[in-house]
């Protein structure tokens, strides 16, 4: 109806110079135009400037008086000709009035105010106070001295009223086409999609989000490694295995028992279940003199080695743990060339801060064959690398207890313009293959990564709790993008 | 692939043996040809005529035999039974020879110039004292059909023409002449043609007019004809009715007219190798000299053995098997080729004779085929090259998590160690001290035990997400180690998965979906309670879901899960303020 009155009416005339007073002529509520203004706005069927203006408007106190009268009319009214005692006067009008009533109708100098009793001075007056109510309530002008008065007695209050100049828009007919949102089925069946004029869609907003489900980054991180190991021709490990003796973990990778990572510092042992129950017992004992007293051309520790530290059990500190199984297992067979991977979930008994956790993943892959070199190690590298994206890389000298030589690899990472670390590699020592009981010949060679912090560098996450824990933000987990590690061919 | 039909009857009598089907396909199987349909001529009319009578008891059966494309020697029964009987070592290969004649008495066949315009080259050869009936007769027709079809590239590369050389007088001439000079009654008509005619003639036969377009267009047409100006054939159209071979015919003279000179020996050798077989001198094949206008002359057929060396190393490498050199020599003489021992004296090396049948084989490699073939495809040793084996766990824990995943639940991975406390009696479970791993040394509380459960993980995830909008549908696919007497170390590993849902209601409902959804993926079956073929739920009473609201997966007859609304002291214990249900599952059980 608004509607219909505010385009008719700017068909005929120029402007609506004030909505309030249109809304007054034409019977309608303000609100309901002001709405059907902004729609119209909306779409440029009209121009519509704001208009503020001060409005006064009547409190509470004020609306009573406009049907009771002001308190001094009210009182006035309430003397008899012969006067009335104080007490009594104040009975008949309850104290408010009566205190109100009694200032005004002095000031006014209507009433004599005796030390006993009241009486009128004048015979007639007339309620000012109630006329100038009941004008603003009609919206009229009143002087402003006036106006100063209610609203020192809190009569009126001032009020921001709101409204529109309107004028036609650029869009403007005198009626509005019926405009869509969306196209539904009855559209299509009623076959007025034809006529549907759309509403203008805000493509700067973005759309409605779906609900779905999502895999974790970290892990899918880690199917894509998975994806190049196995481009490679690497095969998984089975590393389903937390609980580890160390004789797997540390001995049979000929690391020595005073080795400072076998401190507990370093490793979580175990309280339940405290001690491994069986070990190859022939194996343990070629373990045990390559660490004492050496062999297969080496002169070992020098040292006396314990049983009971191999039995200690503990939460894997490495994959390299199951490798070692692994690579026992294979020994027992005719010589095979194998690649082998895995990528799991390793335990160091370290403080947790930013770049650490008491677990990580650990990616190792390995290579096992005759005759391989060093060259192949670094060959398989950089073929491993640069599918991480990681193609400038170096190696740098380093030390490992069951790899000569071992090599730290390097990589350039162009963002911060500097060599980090993104791995540790080397070849398999024979003091370890041998007393496995590899050929002479057997080579392994070998490398592990985190899988942590090439996602942390990847996702730019800084803080690897909020990767990996309890503590990670839903959200992040849901707003992760696929990996798109090793998908692109490469020319090399 | 060529399909040959022929006889089942006559096939077994040319073998000289007889075969139950399932016998003679499993020979064709070893061969490596096919025993595609076994029908009768009967059936095969009634097919075309889409009659439905019964069929009667008598009908002569026939096989049809898919050959490969390459063995020309195989597209007639002759040929086919000669095959098999030399792969079944019932004969030897037979050595094919030419008829020693002087080259006066040789039939002559004189080219004459403008033929290179059309069809350049001829080869001929004359076939003695041979008794056809009604069988050979179909067979030595339907051979020629086969040629034309498969390397004759219908007629355009070749075109055979057969002839009764009785009618006939030598010496031939081979022409092109403009096809209003040549007139001849041409086969199965009576009246004379002249060649321009008997195209436009040709147009309408269903079986001739694809062959018109070859000459049609050329200002000359290919001929043939004898010393009296008698038409042998118009190639690659027609022969002439006069030198029609019949029943009675005895001497045939074979002519093959072509643009490629090698698939018309091939051709050639194909028909008298087939056919000499038939002949008074079985395998002797009589030539004929070929002149050509600049003088040269060849004489055809061209069956000498074409010897190839072949390395018994090679062979056995290739197959994968270490055969003897006596070995192999027997293998390939049942493939009609014959080998012996090098004369170079190189003992690890073969000298091939291949036998004018034989055009396919080109290259050592053909000879190690048949090697293998005789030796049987499926007799030779397998051995593996290098493969990589899947990791079943992981990958079906990769599969169920995408599943879960599509079913609209977010992954999260948490930590492996956890308080004592969060892992039981934060659960309101008890430890009976034989199921948790338990640190020896933690640094901190958070490390004390490896979890048994995933259910505190989730439940910690909820509690640091309170101000993620809800519901929160979660889940986990990892492992939990439980104390095992049975490993060497005393603990065990196993995968679960758990999942979640937090939200205004407990949605239990929605995570009983789940679970079926679950076992819809792994293919289980929802059964009747104590039926061990799928799965079915059971009411339970575990302390860490509410009472009357949770329920064991019985998969199998085995306890694989529970899933419930988690205890309300449970969530207080999480700082938990909405309701949860949980569902926790054994995925090895599933393997």
């Amino acid at each position: 109806m608004a509607e219909e009155a505010i385009l008719g009416y700017l068909e005929k005339n120029p402007e609506i110079s004030d909505s309030g007073r249109f809304a007054d002529e034409f019977g309608l509520d303000h609100n309901e135009v002001v709405n059907v203004i902004k729609s119209l706005n909306g779409f440029r069927y009209v121009d519509a400037e704001d208009i503020k203006m001060e409005k006064w408007v009547l409190t509470n106190e004020g609306e009573t008086y406009t049907a009771t009268g002001s308190p001094e009319m009210q009182l006035f009214l309430a003397i008899p000709p012969e006067g009335i005692p104080r007490e009594e006067l104040q009975k008949k009008l309850g104290p408010s009035i009566f205190k109100i009533g009694c200032a005004q109708a002095a000031k006014n100098k209507w009433v004599e105010m005796g030390k006993q009793m009241i009486s009128r001075k004048v015979h007639h007056v007339e309620d000012k106070v109630k006329n100038l109510l009941l004008q603003i309530k009609d919206g009229k002008e009143i002087y402003d001295e006036d106006v100063k008065a209610l609203k020192a007695r809190k009569l009126i209050v001032s009020q921001t009223w709101k409204g529109y100049l309107v004028r036609r828009g650029s869009n403007y007919a005198p009626r509005r086409k019926k405009v869509a949102t969306d196209l539904t089925r009855e559209n299509l069946q009623r076959g007025d999609w034809r006529e549907l004029e759309f509403k203008e869609y805000n493509f700067n907003a973005k759309g409605q989000p779906l609900l779905c489900g999502h895999l974790h980054p970290l892990l899918k991180v880690r199917q894509q490694i998975k994806n190049i190991f196995r481009q490679m021709g690497f095969e998984e490990m089975p590393t389903n295995n937390y609980v580890e003796s160390s004789f797997w973990n540390f001995d049979a990778l000929f690391q020595p028992q005073q080795h400072p990572a076998r401190d507990a510092h370093d490793t979580f042992f175990l309280k339940a279940p405290s001690t491994t129950r069986e070990l190859p017992e022939d194996y343990v004992e070629r373990v045990k003199q390559v660490h004492e007293t050496g062999g297969y051309g080496s002169k070992g520790y020098g040292y006396n080695w314990k049983r009971e530290e191999a039995n200690k059990n503990l939460l894997r500190t490495h994959t390299t743990a199951v490798t070692s199984r692994m690579l026992y297992m294979l020994a027992q067979k005719p010589f095979a060339p194998k690649k082998y991977f895995s990528i799991d979930r390793v335990f160091r008994n370290e403080a947790v801060d930013r770049t650490h956790l008491a677990e990580f993943h650990q990616i190792e892959g390995l290579i096992c064959g005759q005759g391989l070199t060093l060259g192949d190690l670094i060959g398989v590298l950089y073929d491993f690398f640069s599918r991480l994206g990681m193609s400038k890389l170096r190696f740098k000298p380093a030390y490992n207890p069951y790899t000569e030589p071992s090599m730290e690899i390097f990589s350039y990472h162009e963002g911060f313009k500097k060599w980090v670390e993104v791995g540790n590699s080397g070849m398999f020592r024979p003091e370890m293959l041998l007393p496995m009981g590899f050929p002479e010949d057997a080579r392994i060679i070998a490398w592990g990564l985190s899988l942590e912090r090439p996602t942390m560098i990847m996702y730019g996450v800084d803080n690897i709790r909020d990767l990996f824990g309890h503590k990670v933000d839903l959200s992040l987990v849901k707003k992760n993008p696929i990996c798109r590690l090793g998908i692109e061919a490469r020319s090399e | 692939m060529p399909t040959v039909s022929v006889g089942r009857d006559l096939l077994f009598a040319a073998i000289g043996r007889s075969y139950t089907q399932e016998e003679f396909e499993e020979l064709c199987f070893r061969f490596g040809i096919e025993l595609d349909d076994v029908t009768t001529e009967k059936a095969i009319i009634r097919k075309e005529k889409h009659l439905e009578e019964e069929a009667d008891e008598d009908e002569e059966v026939i096989y049809k035999i898919e050959v490969p494309a390459n063995r020309y020697d195989l597209l007639c029964l002759e040929g086919l039974a000669q095959a098999l009987r030399i792969f079944n070592e019932q004969e030897d290969t037979p050595r094919y020879t030419l008829a020693n004649i002087s080259k006066e008495s040789m039939h002559k066949m004189h080219v004459k110039p403008e033929t290179s315009m059309i069809r350049p080259f001829i080869v001929c050869a004359v076939l003695r004292d041979m008794t056809f009936d009604e069988a050979i007769y179909d067979s030595f027709i339907d051979l020629q059909e086969k040629l034309h079809q498969n390397i004759c590239r219908r007629r355009s590369l070749v075109a055979i023409g057969t002839h009764d050389l009785d009618t006939l007088e030598g010496p031939f001439t081979y022409e092109a002449l403009p096809p209003t000079a040549i007139n001849f009654v041409p086969l199965k008509q009576t009246k004379n043609f002249r060649a321009d005619d008997l195209m436009e003639f040709y147009k309408s036969d269903l079986k001739l007019r694809k062959y018109v377009p070859i000459i049609e267009k050329s200002p000359v047409y290919p001929i043939l004809y004898d010393r009296n100006r008698t038409v042998l054939s118009l190639p690659p159209i027609i022969n002439s009715a006069h030198s029609a071979i019949t029943l009675k015919t005895k001497n045939v003279f074979i002519e093959c007219t072509a643009t490629d000179l090698t698939k018309a020996n091939i051709v050639l050798n194909t028909m008298v190798t087939m056919f000499s077989t038939l002949c008074k001198k079985k395998f002797e094949i009589e030539p004929v000299e070929v002149i050509y206008p600049d003088g040269r002359s060849c004489i055809y057929p061209e069956i000498s053995l074409y010897n190839m060396e072949v390395s018994l190393s090679y062979i056995n490498k290739c197959i994968g098997v270490s055969l003897e050199t006596e070995e192999v020599i027997s293998l390939l003489n049942r493939m009609q080729l014959h080998a012996e021992q090098s004369a170079s004296g190189d003992k690890s090396s073969l000298t091939i004779s291949v036998p004018p049948t034989r055009s396919d084989v080109l290259h050592p490699c053909d000879v190690m085929e048949d090697v293998a073939i005789a030796y049987g495809y499926n007799n030779i040793p397998k051995s593996k090259p290098a493969s990589l084996q899947p990791l079943t766990l992981n990958e079906f824990s990769d599969l169920i998590r995408g599943e879960i995943a599509m079913s609209g639940f977010t992954e999260v991975l948490t930590w492996i160690l956890c308080s004592y406390k969060e892992n039981f009696a934060m659960l309101k479970r008890e430890d009976d001290k034989s199921t948790a791993v338990v640190i020896g040394n933690p640094r901190s509380t958070d490390f004390e035990v490896v979890r048994t459960s995933l259910m505190p993980g989730l439940l910690k995830i909820v509690g640091h997400n309170k101000d993620h909008p809800k519901p929160i549908k979660i889940f986990e696919v990892g492992d939990v180690s439980l104390l095992d007497d049975s490993k060497d170390v005393g603990a065990r590993n196993h995968r679960y998965l758990a999942a979640l849902y937090c939200g205004a209601n407990s949605g239990f409902e929605l995570i009983h979906g789940l679970v079926d959804r679950m076992m819809e993926v792994v293919g289980a079956p929802f059964v009747s309670v104590g039926d061990d073929t799928g799965y079915y739920i059971k009411c339970s009473d575990n302390p860490e879901f509410l009472t009357g609201r949770q329920a064991h997966i019985i998969y199998k007859g085995k306890k694989i899960g529970t899933f419930g609304i988690v205890h309300p002291e449970v969530l207080e214990n999480f700082d938990i303020p909405d309701p949860c249900s949980l569902v926790e599952v054994n995925m090895e059980s599933f393997l």
